[in-house]
């Protein structure tokens, strides 16, 4: 939400949201130096968990050296090397969102090398994969490169921005799979109620995209009302933007969100 | 009409009604988006890589076979499984420019 105003905490809490996880993404431009990282790093750590209290939203994070940033390796591993000073911190959940973007030799290194990292430190992974004609191939590559590292549990992984062509890969592999919501872009609310239907509702959740780019966080409450329009019970809707995150997000004890 | 497991709890005159006029104006957005392409002037000696893989997916909205929208988004990706050597850029175009065509100049 570092790129958000609090008019979007307000309306979340609104909305009933009670809880966030943020990830360790791109700032909208390259950080010159590790340096950089680790002051956003203690943004996500420190000052955005207390504005996010003001709302009455609890803010966990995710951190990572991000795909869009890691073609340049020697900083990519500097960052690497901060990551773990965090990893202890209240509000970590793990390590994310790696991944790829256009899926390069470097962002692969790079992305075993935080796979590796999470496996030595017994942490969850959330992953990005790449958007639009780049989202299958790299889906792909980042499913081998987890099966290939061998220490990591399916079932302690997020992979995010599925869509129609890539939801089937993963939750087939046994991995949990998010639907980062969109107003047009990319996957829209009408489309993940499609998923949904046709996939069912089990390791898939719902997630609202809260960028620098046209983003929505309501995209999520909207969600709820379209399983309502199309004749859905509020279970289902109660599942795919509650419960599941709480099944998967509980495995790390410092989740301290639970069920009411 | 495509597969027979009727997931969605509305009927397909409910869908119809509830969803046609949306993607009427959507489809009709396309119609106008492929008359102004055409009514603009061409930067390059071929056709937009982009362009030809929109073009090529809109068959499969009506060839009757389901699963249209992960076939098009099957059609729009790229198919190849080997990391690249380096990236062109942070951004996505949207479409697979090794297929035909003509990039873009950007």
């Amino acid at each position: 939400m570092v790129s958000r105003t609090t008019d979007d905490y307000q309306r979340m809490a609104e909305a009933g949201c009670v809880a966030i996880t943020e990830p360790a993404f791109w700032a909208g431009y390259d950080r010159s130096s590790a340096q950089g990282f680790y002051d956003y790093f203690r943004l996500l750590t420190g000052f955005e968990p207390k504005r996010a209290a003001q709302y009455g939203i609890e803010h966990y994070t995710w951190i990572c050296m991000n795909p869009k940033e890691a073609e340049d390796l020697a900083l990519a591993r500097d960052v690497i090397e901060i990551i773990p000073e965090f990893l202890d911190e209240d509000n970590v959940l793990g390590v994310g969102e790696i991944g790829l973007n256009k899926n390069t030799r470097n962002e692969l290194t790079i992305l075993e090398e935080q796979i590796a990292l999470a496996a030595e430190h017994e942490q969850l992974i959330l992953v990005h994969t790449p958007h639009l004609e780049d989202k299958r191939k790299g889906t792909r590559i980042t499913i081998d490169a987890i099966k290939r590292n061998g220490k990591i549990d399916p079932g302690r992984v997020l992979i995010d921005h599925v869509e129609e062509h890539t939801v089937g890969m993963v939750l087939d592999e046994g991995f949990w799979a998010g639907m980062t919501l969109y107003p047009n872009s990319k996957c829209t609310v009408q489309r993940a109620v499609d998923i949904i239907e046709t996939y069912g509702n089990e390791r898939l959740w719902v997630n609202s995209a809260g960028d620098w780019g046209h983003s929505d966080p309501m995209t999520v409450p909207r969600t709820g009302i379209e399983l309502k329009r199309r004749g859905h019970g509020p279970e289902l809707f109660d599942k795919i933007s509650f419960r599941n995150p709480l099944t998967f997000l509980g495995q790390c004890a410092k989740f301290k969100v639970r069920d009411a | 009409m495509g597969s027979p497991s009727y997931t969605c709890p509305m009927t397909r005159e409910e869908v119809i009604n509830q969803y046609f006029l949306e993607h009427r104006a959507k489809m009709i957005d396309i119609a106008a988006f492929l008359d102004r392409v055409e009514r603009a002037r061409p930067a390059g000696t071929g056709d937009d890589y982009r362009l030809l893989a929109m073009v090529e997916a809109l068959g499969i909205l009506t060839d009757g076979a389901g699963k249209r929208a992960e076939r098009v988004l099957d059609a729009l990706s790229d198919p190849s499984l080997d990391p690249i050597a380096a990236a062109p850029g942070k951004g996505a175009a949207g479409a697979y420019a090794g297929k035909s065509g003509t990039e873009p100049k950007s």
